[in-house]
């Protein structure tokens, strides 16, 4: 219990591999010197479009408690429109960050209890040589950015062994651009009343 | 080498690096990705072993059957109903003295259909006359399987090593996946004392009478109750087995030292929660928040050695504690928790006898919050041995309706 244990909560559809964008920053935190990494899909009767979720939970000693996260640190969003169906922000701790895929601008996506980052993923994903709706690379760049918990370099380094064998340095690049475009932002806190 | 994956591949890793000849397995959830990555090691050449592709999970155990008859290591793994419709063999295995090892990934039985945990499916097993070792992470898995291996190999009695569907198959954790060399050390080649010759043709278990005979060799035979005797005998015997392989297994690799269970701040521990699997680890945070937020002074005995259950050892460990939880995720209906039932009969003879309360949690994967964890523990600490009558009826943790 020395250290917090860093929740993160990944949204996503089934097929758009939020799993897999959890499993590869659960491994690059574990070679950023996280010791306790540990990743649990929640699983249903899942089919493809779906909404599903997986939890990461990140510490430097070790973790035990394997239970779904309940009140994520940070949540992680693969498809902005899953937001009219799932309340993606559901526990999640005030001043906690909120990662989206969205081509909004961030203005019309900040939030008074929590940051907002938000990064076009699937524009980018083109732009990187991916097929049309690969988000699962590009969202851990903007993950990666917006949280300064990983460096760019080990994210990457992971994206190219996960993917080896499928598009690698595509890939990674989609992750690099999503890191150099994700806006990070909170919302001004209003001029306290109290000032006479 | 450190690695992070799920637990379904850290047993897959443990099989490879074990050397098992023949994989014979049917699909199930949530076992398919262990057997899938096992069929991936054998066809890329990296496991020089046969994969049988049965027609069903009876199917499964008696091509391991045949397997080890014939003299090769052989690797099954299953859940849930699968487990029980290769029922009938598993008690064949047992009562034939084979060296198998089969995971069991713990699922909910059905009816209701369920692909969730809990641990029904190897607890219906629990009289068949296997080992059953539960495990609480994927360190375990890897290093559990390959102790199982050799203890199968070293009594000839099948081992089940049960992990928790999902909570341990589906989650991905690091864990260090031992050099192939140094578990050559560990775990010699395959030998099966009875192995199948056809230049010494002989009847095996074909029908035994009730009582002793003469054969045709002129021997006494064995009766039916001499040999189920025998595996009983040689089960218990199974615990002291362990130990030494588990000391072994410490010297080579500098892992272990809790074979049949592991106590957690039980040392000055007035209340002891016990459990098996993930449950057992969860309740370390809850011990945690026990001491610091209400001064309980609670620990966590997480049992590893289900059958042969360690009866002394159980009895030693909790000897003079207040109150003794059993939480568990099964259940003899119509009675009590199967754990429970063990271990108020292990303190049978304590004097004091410590009370011992009883919880249901996580049937078909329902959900098991920390919170409500620690605070039915925090009531049952407040409140056990208190009470005009105690009450050895279950309690149910997360019920919804």
């Amino acid at each position: 219990m020395s250290d917090p244990i860093i929740e993160i909560r990944w949204h996503g559809r089934g097929g758009q591999g939020a799993i897999t964008a959890a499993k590869i920053v659960a491994e690059a935190a574990f070679r950023s010197g996280y010791g306790g990494a540990m990743m649990a899909p929640t699983f249903g009767t899942e089919r493809r479009g779906a909404p599903v979720h997986t939890s990461l939970k990140i510490a430097h000693h070790r973790i035990t408690d394997l239970s779904p996260i309940e009140t994520p640190d940070i949540v992680v969003v693969l498809d902005h429109m899953i937001m009219g169906e799932v309340d993606v922000t559901a526990g999640l701790k005030p001043g906690g960050l909120l990662v989206l895929n969205t081509p909004r601008p961030l203005q019309r996506c900040l939030h008074p209890d929590y940051r907002v980052a938000v990064a076009p993923v699937n524009e980018i994903a083109e732009q990187a040589g991916l097929r049309r709706g690969i988000v699962n690379s590009g969202i851990i760049g903007a993950f990666g950015r917006a949280s300064g918990l990983i460096e760019l370099a080990v994210l990457t380094d992971c994206i190219e062994r996960e993917f080896s064998g499928k598009r690698p340095r595509e890939n990674a690049e989609a992750a690099r651009l999503a890191w150099e475009r994700t806006e990070v932002g909170s919302m001004p806190k209003p001029v306290a009343a109290a000032a006479r | 080498m450190n690695t992070i994956e799920s637990g379904n591949v850290a047993a897959a890793m443990a099989v490879k690096l074990a050397r098992a000849e023949v994989i014979a397995a049917y699909p199930i959830t949530p076992q398919t990705p262990l057997t899938e990555k096992l069929s991936e090691m054998i066809d890329r050449g990296e496991l020089d072993a046969e994969y049988v592709a049965v027609e069903s999970e009876h199917s499964a155990l008696a091509v391991c059957i045949g397997a080890a008859s014939a003299g090769v290591r052989p690797f099954t793994a299953t859940s849930a109903n699968g487990l029980l419709y290769m029922s009938e063999q598993v008690h064949w295995a047992a009562g034939a003295r084979l060296p198998l090892v089969m995971c069991v990934v713990n699922r909910g039985v059905g009816a209701p259909w369920t692909v969730w945990n809990d641990h029904q499916d190897a607890i219906s097993q629990r009289d068949a006359g296997w080992i059953q070792l539960f495990v609480k992470d994927h360190q375990e898995i890897m290093d559990t399987t390959l102790k199982a291996f050799r203890l199968a190999e070293e009594v000839s009695i099948p081992v089940m090593v049960c992990y928790d569907g999902y909570y341990l198959s589906h989650t991905y954790m690091p864990f260090d996946a031992p050099e192939q060399e140094r578990v050559d050390r560990f775990l010699p080649p395959f030998h099966y004392a009875h192995t199948l010759d056809p230049s010494h043709p002989e009847n095996l278990n074909s029908v035994t009478m009730p009582d002793t005979r003469t054969d045709v060799h002129g021997e006494t035979a064995p009766s039916y109750m001499d040999i189920r005797h025998n595996l009983h005998r040689e089960m218990v015997q199974a615990i002291d087995r362990l130990e030494a392989i588990d000391a072994a297994f410490r010297e080579l690799f500098g892992r272990g030292g809790h074979p049949l269970m592991e106590p957690w701040r039980c040392d000055d521990a007035e209340f002891v929660i016990v459990a098996m699997g993930t449950l057992a680890n969860q309740f370390r945070d809850v011990v945690e928040r026990l001491r610091e937020q209400d001064g309980i002074r609670a620990g966590v005995l997480a049992i590893h050695l289900y059958r042969p259950f360690p009866n002394d050892r159980v009895q030693a460990a909790l000897a003079g504690v207040r109150g003794v939880l059993v939480y568990e995720k099964a259940l003899s209906y119509g009675n009590q928790g199967p754990l429970y039932g063990d271990v108020r009969s292990a303190l049978y003879d304590c004097e004091p006898r410590p009370a011992v309360e009883n919880f249901i949690v996580g049937l078909g994967g329902a959900g098991i919050r920390t919170g409500e964890l620690y605070r039915t523990a925090r009531q049952a600490c407040l409140e056990i041995g208190r009470q005009e009558t105690p009450d050895d009826a279950p309690h149910w943790v997360g019920l919804g309706v």
